[in-house]
């Protein structure tokens, strides 16, 4: 095996544990979001505006999150700086 | 595989290169311009207006009542570069029902020119609204231990607006090329209308983190004026 072979196998691996790993904490995080926002629409429906736009940002903050490890694991795949 | 229409280069000229993102940026914008100056040409204050015109009232309606609803006071101010940013980007990000089409914002460049441009307008706002001196402390609030971490926010806050739009978008057209390859028939296009829905929210969320850092911004730099109560 050359380096490169090495070097791609590891990428590969690294991708697969990234997006792994790097989900859970998100989809957990938003699981608790989604729930704290609905319970607090049953006991409060005036404030459903407020409750849903807040809920959109903090999702979209914490779905970031997973984006991230989401691009990381895109460029260690399909634009791999060391296989070059 | 493509992660980014910049890999599409249309025409090149030593290193001046002219890729898909700026075709279709350029697009984009002239689109918006005419249509924004087509229908402004003939407004007209009666009863009877045109159609035209009363989808462009909706639509910055819409978005003057959201901006207040973040709590800044003057929606007027801001809504030319909030508003053009929310235009710009849903725009970019609805038009992947074309063939052919690319959206720019699935371009790490792109992406990263709207998230500077919003790291620029927070303190130009931020000074036109308390002054140099205003804008400056509000780094030392709540107390001056704060000031790195305010600043790394500032930093951090605009590498996370850049990257999940690009990230998002780009996602998108990443799963639609995988389905295709696997379930070349259906799955592809539900994951279209999909990635409409995912733009229209990375859209709002945008524009909507946008208006909020700003108004962080012009709440904190405005001077507090003390009330003293009048004796009787």
């Amino acid at each position: 095996m050359d380096n490169k072979t090495i070097i791609s196998i590891v990428s590969i691996i690294t991708a697969g544990l990234t997006i792994t790993i790097g989900v859970i904490g998100p989809a957990l995080g938003q699981g608790k979001a989604i729930a704290n926002a609905l319970t607090s629409i049953a006991q409060q429906p005036d404030a459903e505006q407020t409750i849903t736009r807040t809920l959109f940002v903090g999702l979209a903050m914490l779905e970031s999150l997973a984006i991230y490890c989401f691009v990381i694991s895109m460029i260690l795949i399909f634009a791999n700086p060391f296989t070059k | 595989m493509k992660l980014s229409p910049d890999e599409t280069v249309i025409w090149q000229y030593g290193f001046f290169v002219i890729n898909a993102t700026l075709v279709w940026t350029w697009i984009i914008i002239i689109a918006l311009a005419t249509a924004a100056k087509m229908i402004t040409l003939k407004l007209k204050t009666g009863i009877h207006i045109s159609r035209w015109q009363c989808v462009l009232e909706m639509i910055v309606t819409g978005i003057i009542n959201q901006i207040k609803e973040v709590g800044l006071k003057n929606p007027e101010k801001y809504i030319g570069f909030l508003g053009t940013l929310f235009l710009f980007i849903v725009t970019s990000n609805l038009c992947i029902i074309f063939p052919f089409y690319e959206p720019p914002t699935s371009s790490l460049s792109t992406t990263t020119a709207l998230a500077i441009s919003v790291f620029i307008a927070v303190p130009f706002y931020g000074i036109l609204e308390g002054g140099l001196g205003g804008y400056l402390k509000s780094y030392l609030k709540p107390s001056f231990i704060m000031l790195p971490f305010n600043i790394i926010g500032e930093l951090s806050r605009t590498l996370a607006l850049a990257v999940r739009l690009f990230g998002n978008i780009m996602s998108g057209g990443v799963i639609v090329s995988v389905l295709l390859s696997i379930t070349p028939f259906i799955f592809p296009i539900v994951m279209n209308v999909l990635g409409l829905l995912t733009g229209v929210v990375q859209a709002y969320i945008f524009s909507i983190l946008a208006t909020v850092y700003i108004a962080a911004a012009t709440t904190d730099s405005r001077k507090t004026k003390k009330v003293i109560p009048k004796k009787k």
